[in-house]
């Protein structure tokens, strides 16, 4: 077991806390800073695939798992995100001036949204949210003079600094430079206080007002912020996807984004990356399953959004701190053996709250 | 001028009138207790000063500053801080985040400098901690700083939520029953802390109590409320024997 000893505050507030975690972060970056090298085409796209998911999933988790506010929506700003890069690229704009201007553009969007969706919690939230998913596809595939609509919208070329981005790898640099951007921006704001805000207000609204959080203005921002990292995912998957029409943004990806979140564990940024190759190689999975599974069950339409929903349902029912959740029980198990017990994480009892004020 | 000055407060719900032309003066530096059977309105009240509701009728005054319109998140930064009776901490962090939340209305940096997390925000957290420490300090909480409000037991949570307020550094502090649900050395250990924060710190306290051994300890005045009325107010000697508080609980002949 490692013990710590604190000296200074600075301690608690840098990510990095002691030398393990240099060392096996350090250790990550390097892995997956050499990935190219080592894995084929196919696979190396699926990787970026989960680095583009994994940024979607930082946006969500802040809003999910740090504010406390349930989102169905979340298709809707990827979708705003790569039609906005991908007109603005059209136009001329440098590649990552109109990254900038896409995440401004969806995070202005996420914020107005947040603003309207104030007085909601809970499932009216996510019915609103779906909603606006919904009005978001609609209004992309009818405004074919500016989309294409379902005649589809070709995703320009991109360069950066002058260098054409046509390979796999020089896409998966870009995507993994800004998926560390991303998590390194996100986990700031959670060491702040505006951070701590969010988390008040996922805690206790009442409380969060009574110590002088503005909760207005922190859940707009709070929307604005996971909307605006979000549509930074949608401008990568542009890319990714070549072609963008209404369909490659249905309700199936919000739901994918949610599942990604939950699966993952709520509360926790490690969680997202775990989330993300879940939901990035459960495809394969299935794939490689098809393949030994006898053709009814193998070709039965519907099998992929029946299989999320039904491992969505389970990890609620049996683990709702997720894949992170599990892992950090097996880590004690084995730092603490032979004394670890199931009680440790065993969750305690919640007392009165006041209902009522809410 | 008196420090917190409420005059004539009116609330209904529904039928009820919950607060009935309350008025009521504190003075800055004492502690005051409010008392009065159950649903006597004693909450509600604090709920008004606070600005979690808005009164149908009256004012309240605060460091000479017409509060009654103000919501609860503009109320705060002005000094007021306050407890929950039913505990309203935030479950899922842990006691030093909590603490460090009650910090809030001192923090100085934008979010967009949080995003990037520069020096200067990192100087202001470190101020942050050390003002969170004294308070740990205080109120001896040192043991549970790392450890997840839902893992507390009831009685360190009344601390924790009477220190995520004392975090505002506030000037006036409304406690909602700090001594419901401890017990009998939980609760003289909180009356000193009330003492300790009324003299050592300079904070003005207002209490709703149930324990009368508690009010007549540290409460300099009493006010008694029933059925959402003043029904006496004075020395907590001359309220324990006014036959008006006698009658409201224990009822008339």
């Amino acid at each position: 077991m490692r013990f710590l000893f604190k000296t200074h505050y600075n301690q608690d507030i840098d990510h990095l806390k002691h030398g393990g975690d240099r060392f096996w972060y350090g250790l990550l970056l390097v892995l997956v800073a050499a990935a190219p090298a080592a894995l084929g085409t196919f696979y190396l796209g699926e990787l970026n695939l989960v680095m583009i998911y994994a940024i979607a999933g930082v946006g969500l988790m802040l809003l999910v798992g740090y504010t406390g506010q349930v989102s169905l929506g979340h298709a809707a700003f990827l979708a705003i995100g790569a039609y906005t890069h991908s007109l603005l690229l059209g136009a001329g704009l440098p590649f990552l001036l109109s990254i900038a201007a896409a995440v401004l553009v969806t995070a202005l969007v996420g914020a107005g949204v947040g603003w309207i969706a104030l007085r909601m919690t809970g499932i009216y939230l996510a019915i609103a949210t779906l909603a606006f998913a919904m009005l978001t596809e609609q209004t992309i595939s009818r405004a074919e003079w500016l989309t294409g609509g379902f005649r589809g919208l070709a995703v320009p070329q991109a360069s950066l600094f002058g260098i054409p981005l046509t390979q796999g790898w020089q896409h998966y640099y870009v995507t993994l430079a800004l998926l560390v951007v991303t998590l390194l921006a996100a986990l700031n704001i959670l060491r702040s206080s505006t951070g701590r805000a969010l988390v008040a207000i996922r805690d206790s609204e009442i409380s969060a007002e009574s110590v002088g959080i503005n909760v207005a203005v922190y859940k707009t921002l709070a929307f604005a912020l996971s909307a605006g990292i979000t549509g930074l995912a949608g401008a990568l998957f542009a890319h990714r996807l070549g072609y963008l029409s209404p369909d490659a943004f249905t309700f199936l990806i919000s739901l994918q984004l949610l599942l990604m979140v939950v699966v993952g564990g709520v509360g926790s940024m490690r969680g997202v990356i775990f989330g993300a190759l879940f939901i990035g190689f459960l495809p394969q999975l299935l794939a490689i399953a098809r393949d030994t599974l006898p053709a009814q069950i193998a070709q039965a339409p519907g099998l992929e959004p029946g299989i999320f929903g039904l491992i969505l349902v389970l990890v609620i029912l049996f683990e709702p701190q997720g894949i992170f959740g599990r892992w950090l029980k097996i880590k004690s198990y084995f730092q603490m053996f032979p004394l670890y017990r199931r009680a440790t994480h065993r969750r305690q009892k919640t007392y009165l709250r006041t209902e009522r004020l809410r | 001028m008196s420090y917190l000055a409420v005059e004539d407060l009116s609330i209904s719900f529904g039928g009820i009138r919950a607060v009935d032309d309350v008025s009521f003066a504190v003075d800055e530096g004492e502690v005051f207790a409010i008392i009065g059977p159950n649903g006597a309105g004693k909450t509600t009240l604090f709920n008004l000063v606070s600005g979690i509701y808005f009164p149908d009728g009256g004012r309240v005054r605060f460091a000479g500053r017409d509060i009654t319109s103000l919501p609860a998140h503009r109320i705060a930064p002005l000094g007021l801080a306050r407890t929950f009776q039913n505990i309203e901490l935030f479950e899922h962090a842990t006691v030093l985040q909590n603490l460090l939340i009650g910090r809030h209305v001192h923090r100085r940096s934008t979010a967009l400098s949080h995003l990037l997390f520069l020096p200067a925000v990192r100087r202001e957290e470190l101020e942050h901690r050390r003002r969170v420490e004294d308070v740990i300090d205080l109120l001896e909480l040192a043991h549970y700083r790392e450890q997840t409000i839902a893992n507390l037991p009831y009685g360190v949570r009344k601390v924790v939520e009477v220190g995520r307020a004392l975090c505002l550094e506030p000037k006036l502090l409304l406690l909602d029953e700090p001594t419901s649900g401890l017990n009998p050395e939980e609760s003289e250990d909180m009356g000193f802390w009330i003492e300790d924060i009324n003299r050592d710190l300079g904070v003005t306290v207002v209490m709703v109590a149930h324990d009368m051994g508690l009010v007549s300890r540290v409460a300099g005045r009493v006010l008694a409320l029933n059925e959402g009325r003043v029904i006496a107010e004075g020395s907590p000697v001359e309220v324990q024997k006014d036959p008006a508080v006698v009658d409201a609980y224990l009822g008339a002949d």
